[in-house]
């Protein structure tokens, strides 16, 4: 994983996480990110669920681009709000977006174009504060956002970038098509035998993927369908500390900088209330030919 | 509270049991967060079997999931789906006028239902910096008719949002969704912590429907940032029934949603 960021995530670079939404948000990624001391990137996503705050409170942002920043089962991120009232850790610059708008902009850059229209976002302010969007003769326009880096978490994957990822996938598809690189993070490292025996389920073509790590529990605490529920005090916790920024600051120290890896996070993690133990396997699909 | 007796239920479980009824059988309803998702649970336990439910995240279900859901991307949610996918499919959905309720949370609400949840005062230098759209502004722009849920206090529902984020009737005017582009029919009801808003067919300025069990017409006019108009028929919400409740208990067990 250090490897990985040292040499993909570089200072200014513009990051997509989050991209599923909700479930396979890939925290330790973003907790290596934080560690090596980033700074200066632009990250892109629709919600991100808290990982975006953790990163705005820890210095590495100086601009958002996404449709949501908070903590979806508790609220309010109390760094972003630092960030955009009081200019704590430092400025943010955001571009709002909605969701539907966020997903048409990394389509965009997927198809090469430079921008795609939509009839959502009619009437909204948000056309008056974000650069990208504009609405000429009744649709608005969505320029294109290209992410340097996409890094996704996904259940299986092999070693050339193959993964497979199930359950719903958000906006997953498009920004990995519109990065220039893609970072997958995986529950299990598998053989080719398994990720080619369903190819309708390989998230990116191998030509985009240039980073592959096994890093088990690596969304925690996003749920990730089949291995992990999501951890719901986890989260509360968060944002209890994290109102002030000495909590956060301590919430920090606990959980990210005085941890080396996620191997190590994970001891301090009630990880078997949350391992999903009953399976509930799809039928395989015959991709007989003779 | 009710006034039946101490803790009868609470003023979350109310506001999902109205809402639950604002669901058609045979809707399609973008469900969202928080007590949309039991609200869903609730009618489709209830009146309306026939009623499918379309989640952002890439989801849609024609029943409740099986355990409590923190987040519409939860594993319960998927286990039993009709369809996963991604967000774009279920947005496709929705921009063709094929979702017929939508459900928003909002911060701010004014007196034209157009909602704020992006900034509070000056967007170059906020007061206070919300989460953002998510899916509001596409669900109000684009769903046949939305509702949205709040607590009723006067910071929230106030005479003019200083930021749209997601747009209801505009300034008010007639036939201002039509005139702006927007697909959708616009808000039909604000469901608060006291009462029911609703708004006439066509769209404008919100009214006070009705007042739920305990309250009373003048609380729900000292809670509320403009001088609201009354219906002649306003009228008491009726209390959620002894089945809506156990709905809403079965899906939060710990009242994490409902009693906290």
């Amino acid at each position: 994983m250090a490897q990985a960021i040292e040499q993909f995530v570089p200072d200014r670079a513009t990051v997509a996480m989050g991209v599923a939404l909700e479930p396979l948000i890939p925290f330790a990624a973003g907790h290596e990110i934080i560690r090596q001391g980033r700074r200066n990137l632009e990250l892109v996503g629709p919600i991100s669920d808290s990982l975006f705050d953790q990163l705005i409170g820890a210095g590495c942002v100086r601009r958002v681009t996404a449709a949501w920043v908070g903590n979806v089962s508790e609220g309010l991120g109390h760094c972003y709000r630092r960030a955009c009232e009081q200019q704590v850790p430092g400025p943010l610059e955001v571009h709002d977006h909605s969701n539907f708008s966020i997903s048409l902009a990394l389509w965009a850059a997927a198809w090469n174009v430079p921008s795609l229209p939509t009839r959502t976002l009619l009437g909204s302010d948000i056309l008056h504060t974000n650069p990208d969007l504009s609405a000429i003769d009744g649709l608005v326009h969505v320029k294109a956002v290209r992410p340097d880096v996409t890094i996704v978490h996904v259940q299986r994957a092999d070693e050339l970038g193959r993964a497979h990822a199930w359950g719903p996938l958000g906006v997953s598809e498009e920004a990995g098509l519109a990065a220039g690189r893609v970072v997958i993070t995986c529950e299990e490292l598998v053989e080719s035998s398994v990720t080619l025996s369903d190819p309708n389920r390989i998230l990116f073509p191998e030509t985009k993927v240039v980073a592959v790590v096994p890093e088990p529990g690596g969304a925690h605490p996003s749920p990730v369908q089949g291995f992990f529920k999501r951890d719901h005090a986890f989260h509360r916790e968060y944002a209890e500390r994290s109102r002030t920024v000495e909590g956060f600051e301590a919430w920090l120290r606990q959980w990210v900088l005085d941890v080396p890896d996620r191997a190590e996070y994970l001891k301090h993690v009630e990880v078997d209330s949350l391992r999903i133990t009953r399976p509930l396997p799809s039928v395989p699909a015959d991709f007989g030919y003779e | 509270m009710s006034k039946g007796g101490p803790a009868a239920y609470t003023a979350q479980e109310l506001m999902v049991a109205v809402a639950s009824r604002e669901i058609r059988d045979g809707d399609l309803v973008f469900v969202g967060m928080r007590l949309p998702i039991l609200a869903y649970a609730v009618a489709r336990n209830s009146h309306a079997p026939e009623a499918h439910g379309l989640f952002e995240v890439g989801l849609m279900r024609d029943q409740p999931a099986s355990a409590f859901l923190g987040t519409m991307g939860d594993p319960p949610n998927v286990a039993g789906a009709l369809w996963a996918t991604r967000m774009s499919n279920a947005m496709a959905l929705m921009a063709q006028g094929q979702v017929d309720l939508g459900f928003i949370g909002g911060a701010e609400v004014d007196r034209f239902g157009n909602l704020n949840t992006s900034y509070v005062g000056d967007p170059n230098r906020p007061q206070v910096k919300l989460p953002g759209s998510g899916g509001g502004a596409d669900i109000a722009i684009l769903s046949r008719r939305w509702v949205t849920l709040m607590s009723h206090e006067p910071r929230r529902l106030v005479e003019r949002v200083s930021f749209v984020t997601s747009p209801g009737y505009g300034d008010g005017s007639s036939g201002w969704r039509k005139r702006n582009g927007l697909l959708g029919g616009g808000p039909v009801a604000i469901i608060t912590t006291l009462g029911v808003l609703r708004f006439p067919e066509g769209g404008g300025e919100a009214h006070l429907a009705s007042v739920h069990p305990g309250r009373t017409v003048d609380e729900v006019l000292a809670n509320t940032g403009w001088r609201l108009q009354v219906s002649d028929a306003v009228s008491e919400t009726s209390a959620p029934t002894e089945s809506e409740l156990a709905s809403i208990r079965l899906f939060d067990p710990e009242g994490f949603w409902t009693r906290s």
